[in-house]
């Protein structure tokens, strides 16, 4: 039974992950038919390249604690208090996220760089530091942090922080002691995942980073796509592929130690109105926060999308005379669309069968490994499963290059972590007696998951399906390399303006991206709406 | 275990409705169920009794079908139920904190095994109706789960466990969380409503009184093994060895030699009565059996502690070189703490366990 649960998302990762990888290892790795292993130590040995991997590894850890310190608060703020607009707010934040790189890139260029907001303002530049990096870093996981935290910490039973009130705990001491043990899992996992995504940061340091930084992402595609080294892309590959290995294997140890089974209440009994001048100022300081550091970058964007009379970037959208495409790049949003609904439900799909399998406690090592291996298409660049695909799939036994197929699964495989980290803990966290009763109660395996789970991870799984939709509206790393010419994405759209030349090209790409934008927030709060409307459901 | 389990001849007693023989379950290597052999027959109500980590816990789901056995086996009506899943087996189980689901209501809950079953829409009304009726909760199909009070989530639990209408019905801790005089009220009630439906009922507890007035036969467990059985009359007159008397409450426990009619003990030589094992015995002295007389009488002994008891006074006495005694006696004769008096046995009061 739970081999078979295992067996379809394996299939899944063997064929349209491990076996690309391998052949784009074996392609880069094997010179004439021979294995050049010592390339390793080679690529390593060199200034520049370790450089690289020190400038990778602390750019993401700092990110990561700025990440978090900001966040956090935020979390809290939509766990616990309910104030007028949340719903729009939360949908507002997690927008970011779903957001080309590349855009963000110059949204954030415009915004501290040369002749950005700030240097008109105060002639304050920041492009030529490792802060423009940061921020951007920040701008893209705040939702990461608020969404996998906030959504435990809305349902973790606040007397519990109460009991420990009662005990003599101060505020601060009952947080620290009560739910913060009780968050450690997600604030975890969030941690990793923002590490992860910051460690593989390829559109903003590429855009932002300046000749100065680089990540080990834009080093493998420098040398594919510039150098056209695709020895040394291997190798990096590989490293790439080994530290975040290392990094998962300690995350899915830290995991199993600390998860273990909370008292989850529905989300709507935990949040209140703030009380008092204290609570008041942290929802102020968290609303100025999302102000200043989410929505500006935004309404910059959008402010430069408006740059030319009579909507005219908008309007030459709907044209296909451009010559950058086959088609208008307005046919991009239908494609867009198409592409996420379908990688949505693989992804759903396909992590919700890993989740399923992984819940059990008693799982074996060999179920925990596929747990930590389900996060490595997160920490491969997408570049190389896009890579990986257009080499692999392109000949028998599998040739899916004319498919529109091919796009989906390579979105699918990125979303899948997405809703396998965010569905776990809460899946983890139901009681396994409850399902016992369930079971005595005369329902089959199958009946005890939907009469018991489901309704528990409902909430979780349409987080987990949104993530997965947003995530595929917004993939570029491997869409860029399978996305036939005439069916275009949205983002990789974007790119290909931003690639040429002139201010039509460029004031189009800001507003192919504000569509893009406004899309993204549409779905979700569509998918805010679905929820509440379903919360106290049986 | 050689015996085909789907041979014509059923190894136990037709009547036995459940069956365990040799029941095994270890983890980590260390036996929670140690080769258990039991039978229950329809319509009685055996109750499993012993301190936490006996095993008791793990034979409800051995049972239930819960906990996968290392060796022997389950039969319900005869058959084996090696292999027949949990949600199969057509037995209850009321879980120790009752685990009711909870994004249902009290009728959501009540109405899920027979929903399970295929029930239709109506019928589960009715089934919830008339099983609310029965625990006392008319009209409460409604209401929250989270709005129940303790009792109130037990009657619930009672309600769901019993509404497939189960051929077992088994209580893990039934009312292990509730206040004593809610319990003491609800054993009753429980009692009278099994009687009344003739249900099977298997459960486990920590609690003597619970079982006790609960059920029709107490097993009494230890580390996993069955270490007596019999009515509770039986158990409480006669228990088998030291274990079952301390875990009983009581604490006159004494190694003795026997010989003839008398016990050589650290207290002095105790009564025996006639045809009671000899040679060196471990003796029991309830409570009622040890007399208070006059300090210069019997054992001498000072007053270390008295407590209020309700119905008598247990008095705690330091013999000079012997372990302490617990006494019972009446209010008014109590002495106060620090008294000297003396102490005689009572044969009729004194028990040879083994």
């Amino acid at each position: 039974m739970r081999l078979g649960l295992v067996a379809v998302p394996v299939a899944f990762f063997g064929l349209f992950f491990a076996y690309p990888v391998a052949a784009i290892v074996v392609r880069g790795l094997k010179v004439d038919g021979v294995w050049q292993f010592g390339r390793l130590w080679e690529v390593l040995g060199e200034s520049d390249i370790r450089h690289v991997l020190w400038f990778t590894t602390w750019q993401a850890l700092a990110s990561t604690v700025l990440t978090l310190l900001i966040a956090l608060p935020g979390a809290y703020v939509f766990a616990r208090f309910d104030f007028p607009g949340k719903q729009v707010l939360r949908a507002v934040v997690t927008v970011p996220f779903v957001l080309p790189t590349v855009v963000v890139g110059t949204a954030f260029l415009a915004l501290v760089g040369r002749g950005g907001l700030l240097d008109e303002l105060w002639g304050i530049r920041l492009d030529t530091t490792v802060w423009a990096i940061l921020l951007a870093h920040v701008f893209f996981n705040y939702a990461v942090v608020v969404r996998t935290v906030g959504g435990l910490w809305s349902q973790l039973d606040p007397r519990q922080e109460e009991a420990a009130r009662m005990l003599g705990a101060s505020p601060l001491k009952a947080w620290r002691r009560v739910t913060l043990p009780a968050l450690a899992p997600a604030v975890a996992a969030a941690a990793l995942m923002v590490f992860l995504f910051t460690f593989t940061s390829f559109g903003v340091v590429q855009i932002l980073g300046g000749p100065t930084f680089s990540t080990l992402e834009v080093e493998i595609y420098r040398q594919t796509s510039e150098i056209f080294d695709l020895s040394t892309a291997a190798v990096l590959t590989i490293i790439q592929f080994l530290a975040v290995g290392a990094i998962l294997a300690v995350h899915a140890w830290t995991v199993r130690r600390r998860e273990s089974a909370l008292r989850l209440v529905d989300a709507s009994v935990t949040a209140r109105r703030p009380r008092g001048a204290g609570q008041w100022a942290l929802l102020a300081g968290v609303l100025a926060v999302v102000v200043v550091l989410l929505l500006l970058p935004l309404a910059v964007l959008v402010q430069r999308s408006l740059d030319a009379p009579d909507f005219g970037y908008y309007r030459a959208l709907t044209s296909a005379d451009g010559g950058v495409f086959l088609v208008a790049p307005i046919e991009a949003i239908g494609n867009s669309l198409q592409y996420a609904v379908v990688a949505t439900l693989i992804a759903v799909l396909i992590g919700g069968l890993a989740a399923a399998a992984l819940t059990r406690r008693d799982a074996g090592r060999f179920v925990r490994g596929f747990d930590a291996l389900l996060m490595l298409p997160l920490g491969v660049s997408a570049v190389t499963v896009g890579f990986g695909f257009l080499i692999a799939l392109d000949e028998p036994p599998l040739d899916l290059r004319s498919t529109w197929i091919l796009v989906p699964l390579a979105q699918a495989l990125v979303g899948v972590p997405f809703v396998v980290r965010t569905m776990l803990p809460v899946l983890r966290a139901v009681d396994q007696r409850l399902r016992e009763a369930a079971s005595v109660l005369g329902a089959s395996p199958w009946r005890v998951w939907r009469e018991v789970d489901l309704p528990m991870v409902r909430r979780a799984l349409l987080i987990a399906a949104g993530f997965a939709f947003a995530v595929s509206l917004g993939e570029f790393g491997a869409t860029v390399f399978i996305a036939r010419p005439d069916n275009p994405t949205l983002p990789v759209a974007v790119a290909r303006l931003l690639g040429r030349a002139g201010e039509l090209n460029y004031g189009q790409a800001m507003a192919l991206s504000t569509v893009l934008m406004v899309v993204c927030a549409v779905a979700l709060l569509v998918l805010e709406r679905l929820r509440t409307d379903r919360t106290g459901e049986f | 275990m050689a015996k085909s389990p789907h041979g014509p001849q059923s190894p136990q007693s037709p009547q036995s409705l459940l069956s365990l023989e040799g029941a095994t379950v270890r983890f980590d290597g260390r036996a929670a169920l140690d080769a258990v052999d039991l039978d229950v027959a329809e319509h009685e109500i055996v109750c499993v009794l012993g301190p936490s980590g006996s095993g008791k816990s793990t034979l409800l789901r051995a049972v239930a079908g819960l906990q996968p056995l290392d060796a022997g086996r389950v039969s319900l009506d005869g058959r084996d139920q090696a292999g027949v899943p949990a949600h199969k087996r057509g037995v209850g189980l009321m879980f120790q904190d009752h685990q009711l689901f909870p994004q249902r209501d009290v009728g959501g809950n009540v109405a899920f095994g027979t929903r399970m079953h295929g029930a239709s829409k109506s019928e589960q009304v009715d089934r919830v109706r008339e099983l609310l009726d029965l625990v006392g909760l008319p009209g409460a199909a409604r209401r929250a789960v989270a709005s129940l009070s303790g009792g109130e989530q037990q009657r619930v639990a009672l309600a769901r466990a019993l509404a497939p209408r189960p051929r077992l019905l088994m209580l893990d801790e039934p009312l292990g969380q509730l206040d004593r005089s809610l319990r003491e009220r609800l054993v009753v009630e429980l009692r009278e409503l099994f009687g009344r439906l003739g249900t099977t009922v298997l459960a486990v507890t920590h609690d003597q009184g619970e079982a006790f007035a609960l059920a029709d036969r107490v097993v009494v467990m230890r580390d996993g093994r069955i270490a007596q059985t019999g009515t509770p009359l039986q158990v409480w007159q006669r228990p088998v060895d030291e274990f079952v008397a301390r875990f009983l409450g009581f604490d006159n426990v004494v190694r003795g030699t026997v010989v003839g009619e008398a016990a050589d003990t650290p207290w002095g030589k105790l009564p025996v009565g006639e045809g009671a094992a000899q040679g060196t015995r471990t003796l029991l002295v309830r409570p009622a059996g040890v007399r208070l007389v006059a300090a210069d009488a019997g054992l001498r002994c000072t007053v270390a502690a008295r407590t209020f008891k309700g119905t008598h006074v247990a008095v705690h006495l330091q013999p000079e070189d012997a372990p302490r005694l617990e006494a019972a006696c009446a209010l008014r004769d109590a002495p106060e703490v620090g008294d000297a008096v003396g102490v005689e046995f009572d044969a009729t009061e004194i028990v040879v366990l083994d």
